[in-house]
C-alpha cells in the first residue's frame, strides 16, 4: 500500500474534500490545479448549501422531500440511488462544515440560519453570508493545508492536466500534466486519478463561471474514451449582471430573502423605477406562479425572464435586455447581513447601491448538469453502497469523476445550493471507495514498467513543441473563441430549435477546422498562457459538439433543455369535460413522451464526431410524474394523472407477474 | 508638451495601457505600450484580454501577450491583484471609466513588488500559503466523521469571525506594507525540487508573516475548537517574523479589497501574544 497514490485533478470543493478524506484514510495524495487551490472556481458560488435539519423537518421536511424535491426540479433525469444517498448525506455535510469552522450565519439562539431556495417550500439552505462558496472552499482548503504539512498531500498547483495515461487493459494508470510556469510536461504515475475539474462554461465565451472553467480536463478524458452524459442539459441561471468580460452571477439568494422580479407595465418606461407605482409594475413571476412566485426553479425563472424581454418586448432598456431585481422593500442593516457580499459585488461592478435602486439582470449559462459518465452501485434500500469502488468510477478503470464534471446529481436541471452539496458529498464519499480500489490492486502504477509514462509523456510533448512551431498569420485562438461563444449562446440556451442548432453545428465545426490552424503569438517556452489557451480552445470542441448534438436529437423539453415546437399545451378548454379529456390527452403525452426521452444521453467520441447512445434512468424509488409549475390546468391534469396511477397500481396487484417486473 | 502628446493619443474611442513587462524572474522589466478600442463596461481584466488577442504594441511591433494572473473576475478569488495607476488592487474591479477618470491619458499596470515576478503583471505568492501554513490557520478537528453539529455559536461571534474569513489571500496588504520585504531566491544547479522548496520555505519562515495571516490567526482562536491550538498559533506569531515586525503604518487595512479589519487583528493579536508570553514567564 506504501507506493500507492491517487491524483486528485482540481481544487474546488470537490477535489478538496476527495483529497482531505483520503489523507485521512492514509493515503497519498498528488493535488494538481490550474490555479492555486484557494482561488478556485468554488469560491463563486454565493447563496447556500442545502439540507434537511431539525427546524424544517418540524414542518413536515425529510431527506426523501430534499431527494423529492432534487429529482422533480431535475426533472426525473437523474437515477435515484446517488440523489437519494445524497440527500440522506445533506445534514451530516453541513454538520462537518460546521465544526470546520465555516462561518455559516446564526440564529438569535445560535443555532445555524436558514434561508429558502428554489424549487422547495422549506428553508433548507443554510449560508455563510453571501460567499457561502468562499467560505466552505476555505474550510476545506485549510484542511487540505494541514495534511500538506503534515506530509500527506503534496500540491501541484499551476499544472495543467493533459490527459488520463491508460495501460493496455485500458486502465487508467496515471496522467501527463504540464507545470504552467516552466512549461515541463511531465507523467504522473497513479493508482487511481480522481477528476475534479467542474464546468465547461467558457464553451459559452462569456458566462457567470471563473476563467478555469474551460471544460479541458474532462474534454481530454472524453476524448481518452470517457463517455460523457447529458451533454445537453446546461443551466441558465436567471439572475446574473452583464459584463464585458464576465457575466457576474447574482445569487438566487437575492430572491430567497424577498427579492422581487418585475418589468414596468409601460415598455422601456423612462420613469426611475421608484417613481413607477405598484400598479404599473408586472411582477411577472408571482403573477403568473403564485404558489413558488420569484422561487421557481431556476429553468422557468429563466425562460419568463428570457420571454418577457424577447417575446412581450418588456426589457426594462431599450437597447438591452434585462429586468429589474428589486430588494429595497428590505431593511438595508438585514440586506448587509444576509446578503452584503453580492450586493457588493453589484455596487462595485455596476457603480450604483443596489439597496437603494433595483437591480438590472439578465439570464447567464451557469452550471453544466451533464459531464462524465459515472457509475454507482445501490443498495437494496435504493441508497449507494458505502466504500464501492464502482461509486464515480467513470467507463474507464480506475478514473473518477466528482462534483460539477459528473453528470450524477442534478438530471434535466440544478436546484440552488445544491451544486455545493454534491460537490463536498461526492468528494466524502469517494474516499473509502478510492481506499477499497486500492486495497484490491496488485501492484503500485509507480512500480510499472517506466516506457508507458515516458511514451505518453513524449506524444504530449510532441503535440505541444508542434503547436509553438506553427508558422505565423494562422488563426487568432481569442478570436476564434469569441465566435464559439456566441454560436453556442445562440444556439443552445434558452430556447432550442433544430434549425438553428443544425446550423451551430456546421459553424462550430467549421471553427473547429480554423481552431486547428491557430498560430500562437507567443512560441516561448515560459509562462506561455497563449498555447495553454489554444490548447484549451480545441478541446472545447469535442464537448461543444457533444452539446449541440444531444439538443439536437432530444426531442422534446426537459429542465433546462427546452424546444418550444415541442412544450406540453396548457389546458384551453373552460368546461368541465372539455378540461378532463384534454387533461387525459395531456397525460397520454407525457407517457409516451417518457416512454421516449427518459434517457439519459451518454456519447462517446469517435475521434471526430460525438456518437450518441440513450441509457435507462434508475426511477425505482420515485415514480416520474408531470413537473406543472404554472402550467394552466395544472390542477386537472395533476388529478387525472393520479387517477391513472391508483388505477395502473390496482392492476399490478392483481396480476402478480406484472408486479414482480415492476420491482426488478 | 510631452503631456499633450500623450493626450492626444489616448483618444475617445482609443486609451493606452503602459505595462511593466518582464519575460522571467531575474531578468530586467521594461515598459511597454499599448492601445485599446474603447468599449463600455470595461475593466483592466478586459483591458489585458484585448491585449492578449492583439498581441501587438502602440508601435505596431508584434508581441507575446501580456501575461497575468486571473480566475473568478468578481473579486472573490485573489488572483488577479497588481498596481494599477500606482495602486495595488484586483484588475477585474478596476474599471476603465473610472480609471480614465482620474488619469484620461493612460491606464499603468504593474507587477506586484513584494512578490517575486514569474512574468509580466503574474508573481508567485506562495509565500502567502506558506504563511498560512505558519500560523495553524485551520480548525484542528479530530476527523471527519460524522459527529453531529459544531459547538452553537451567538450571532456576535459569528459577525465577528465572518469578515476575517473573507480573506482570499490576494497580496494587497503585503503589498502595501513597509515592513514586508520581498523573498526571491533562485533553484541552484543540481537542487532537487524538494530540497528547493524546503530552502524556499525556511526563507519564508524567517520573513514577515503579513497581516493577512496574523488576522488568519486571531480568526482560528476565536473560533471554539480552533482555539485549543490558540498558543501554538500565538508562539509562531511572536518567533522571528512575527508580529513584533509590524511597524503599525496600517497600510493594509486602507488597501484591502474586502475591508478586512487586520488593523484590529494586529492589536488583537498584540495583546494576545503579550498575555502568551507573560503566563509563559510565570508557568515556567
Amino acid at each position: 500500500m506504501g507506493k500507492k497514490r491517487v491524483m486528485v485533478v482540481g481544487g474546488g470543493l470537490a477535489g478538496l474534500a476527495a483529497a482531505m478524506k483520503l489523507a485521512e484514510l492514509d493515503i497519498d495524495v498528488d493535488l494538481m490545479s490550474l490555479t492555486p487551490v484557494k482561488r478556485s472556481h468554488s469560491v463563486c458560488a454565493q447563496g447556500g448549501i442545502n439540507a434537511c435539519n431539525e427546524q424544517t423537518r418540524q414542518l413536515g421536511d425529510s431527506e426523501w422531500k430534499h431527494f423529492d424535491d432534487t429529482v422533480y426540479g431535475g426533472d426525473f433525469l437523474q437515477h435515484q440511488p446517488p440523489v437519494k444517498e445524497m440527500a440522506d448525506w445533506a445534514p451530516r455535510v453541513i454538520d462537518l462544515m460546521d465544526r470546520l469552522g465555516v462561518t455559516f450565519n446564526r440564529t438569535h439562539e445560535g443555532f445555524l440560519d436558514r434561508r429558502r431556495f428554489g424549487g422547495t417550500l422549506y428553508k433548507r439552505t443554510a449560508f455563510a453570508g453571501a460567499t457561502t462558496g468562499q467560505q466552505l472552499l476555505y474550510a476545506l482548503d485549510e484542511q487540505v493545508r494541514r495534511w500538506e504539512a503534515a506530509g500527506r498531500i503534496k500540491k501541484y498547483e499551476f499544472w495543467d492536466f493533459l490527459g488520463p495515461i491508460l495501460d493496455d487493459q485500458g486502465e487508467c494508470r496515471g496522467c501527463v500534466a504540464q507545470d504552467l510556469v516552466s512549461m515541463e510536461i511531465r507523467s504522473f504515475p497513479a493508482d487511481a486519478v480522481v477528476v475534479a475539474t467542474g464546468g465547461c462554461g467558457l464553451i459559452y465565451g462569456r458566462s457567470t463561471m471563473s476563467m478555469v472553467c474551460t471544460g479541458s480536463a474532462v474534454s481530454r478524458c472524453f476524448q481518452a474514451g470517457a463517455k460523457y452524459g447529458n451533454p445537453e442539459f446546461v443551466q441558465v441561471h436567471p439572475t446574473a449582471i452583464p459584463g464585458a468580460d464576465k457575466l457576474r452571477l447574482m445569487s438566487e439568494s437575492a430572491r430567497g430573502e424577498g427579492g422581487r422580479v418585475w418589468v414596468p407595465r409601460t415598455p422601456h418606461d423612462s420613469r426611475a423605477p421608484g417613481d413607477i407605482p405598484e400598479n404599473e409594475r408586472y411582477y411577472f413571476l408571482e403573477e403568473r406562479y403564485p404558489e413558488y412566485g420569484n422561487l421557481v426553479p431556476r429553468d422557468i425563472a429563466t425562460r419568463e425572464i428570457f420571454d418577457i424581454c424577447v417575446n412581450e418586448g418588456l426589457s426594462v432598456e431599450t437597447d438591452k435586455q434585462c429586468v429589474y431585481l428589486d430588494l429595497t422593500h428590505i431593511p438595508v442593516a438585514e440586506l448587509n447581513r444576509k446578503l452584503g457580499g453580492i450586493l457588493e459585488i453589484y455596487e462595485k461592478f455596476q457603480g450604483v447601491d443596489p439597496r437603494l435602486n433595483p437591480m438590472k439582470i439578465f439570464p447567464a449559462v451557469h452550471y453544466t448538469m451533464g459531464g462524465l459518465w459515472a457509475d454507482y452501485q445501490r443498495t437494496a434500500e435504493g441508497g449507494l453502497e458505502p466504500g464501492s469502488p464502482r461509486n464515480q468510477v467513470t467507463n474507464i478503470p480506475n478514473l473518477y469523476a466528482i462534483g460539477e464534471c459528473d453528470y450524477q446529481y442534478h438530471g434535466g436541471n440544478r436546484l440552488g445550493a445544491n451544486s455545493l452539496l454534491s460537490c463536498i458529498f461526492t468528494g466524502l464519499f469517494t474516499a473509502p471507495g478510492l481506499q477499497n480500489l486500492l486495497e484490491s490492486q496488485s501492484g503500485a502504477a509507480a512500480e510499472m514498467d517506466a516506457s508507458l509514462f515516458e511514451s505518453e509523456r513524449k506524444r504530449h510533448q510532441d503535440q505541444h513543441d508542434q503547436l509553438l512551431r506553427r508558422d505565423r498569420g494562422g488563426e487568432n485562438p481569442y478570436l476564434i473563441h469569441q465566435e464559439l461563444g456566441d454560436v453556442m449562446t445562440k444556439a443552445a440556451t434558452v430556447v432550442r430549435r433544430n434549425e438553428q442548432i443544425q446550423e451551430a453545428y456546421q459553424t462550430v465545426s467549421d471553427l473547429e477546422a480554423r481552431a486547428a490552424k491557430c498560430s500562437l503569438s507567443d512560441t516561448g517556452n515560459w509562462t506561455n498562457q497563449n498555447v495553454v489557451f489554444t490548447k484549451a480552445l480545441q478541446d472545447m470542441f469535442p464537448i461543444a459538439k457533444a452539446i449541440l448534438k444531444g439538443a439536437l436529437q432530444r426531442d422534446e423539453c426537459r429542465g433546462a433543455h427546452y424546444k418550444p415546437e415541442f412544450a406540453m399545451p396548457s389546458l384551453e378548454s373552460t368546461d368541465a369535460a372539455g378540461r378532463q379529456a384534454e387533461a387525459e390527452a395531456w397525460c397520454d403525452r407525457f407517457e409516451a413522451n417518457n416512454e421516449k426521452w427518459l434517457k439519459s444521453t451518454v456519447v462517446r467520441w469517435d475521434g471526430s464526431e460525438p456518437d450518441i447512445q440513450y441509457e435507462d434512468v434508475d426511477t425505482s424509488l420515485i415514480e416520474p410524474r408531470p413537473r406543472l409549475y404554472g402550467l394552466v390546468g395544472a390542477e386537472v391534469i395533476m388529478e387525472v394523472w393520479k387517477a391513472r396511477r391508483a388505477k395502473q397500481k390496482a392492476e399490478k396487484q392483481a396480476d402478480p407477474n406484472a408486479a414482480a417486473t415492476v420491482g426488478s | 508638451m510631452a503631456e499633450e502628446a500623450r493626450e492626444g493619443r489616448s483618444s475617445k474611442d482609443h486609451f493606452e495601457v503602459r505595462i511593466l513587462r518582464q519575460n522571467g524572474p531575474g531578468q530586467s522589466s521594461y515598459w511597454e505600450r499599448h492601445r485599446v478600442k474603447y468599449e463600455h463596461d470595461m475593466n483592466v481584466i478586459s483591458v489585458l484580454q484585448r491585449i492578449a488577442a492583439q498581441a501587438e504594441t502602440v508601435d505596431g511591433k508584434s508581441v507575446a501577450p501580456v501575461c497575468w494572473d486571473c480566475n473568478c473576475l468578481e473579486e472573490v478569488c485573489g488572483a488577479c491583484s497588481m498596481n494599477i495607476n500606482g495602486r495595488v488592487r484586483q484588475a477585474c474591479s478596476a474599471l476603465v471609466d473610472r480609471l480614465l477618470e482620474d488619469n484620461p491619458s493612460e491606464i499603468e499596470l504593474q507587477p506586484m513588488t513584494k512578490f517575486p515576478v514569474i512574468r509580466d503583471l503574474m508573481v508567485d505568492r506562495s509565500r502567502m500559503f506558506r504563511g498560512l501554513t505558519r500560523v495553524k490557520g485551520w480548525v484542528p478537528v479530530d476527523s471527519y466523521e460524522n459527529m453531529g453539529p459544531g459547538p452553537r455559536q451567538t450571532r456576535a461571534t459569528q459577525e465577528v469571525a465572518y469578515p476575517l474569513s473573507e480573506c482570499m489571500s490576494c497580496g494587497c496588504c503585503q503589498e502595501a506594507c513597509p515592513q514586508y520585504t520581498k523573498i526571491e531566491l533562485t533553484r541552484q544547479e543540481g537542487e532537487s525540487e524538494e530540497d528547493f522548496s524546503a530552502r524556499k520555505n525556511e526563507a519564508f519562515d524567517r520573513g514577515f508573516v503579513g497581516a493577512h495571516a496574523i488576522s488568519q490567526a486571531m480568526l482560528f482562536n476565536s473560533n471554539p475548537t480552533g482555539k485549543n491550538a490558540a498558543g501554538e498559533r500565538l508562539d509562531a506569531l511572536m518567533a522571528e517574523g512575527g508580529i513584533q515586525v509590524c511597524g503599525n503604518a496600517q497600510n493594509c487595512v486602507e488597501v484591502c479589497p474586502k475591508n478586512i479589519p487586520l488593523t484590529t487583528s494586529i492589536a488583537r493579536a498584540g495583546r494576545a501574544t503579550t498575555l502568551h508570553a507573560l503566563k509563559k514567564w510565570f508557568d515556567e
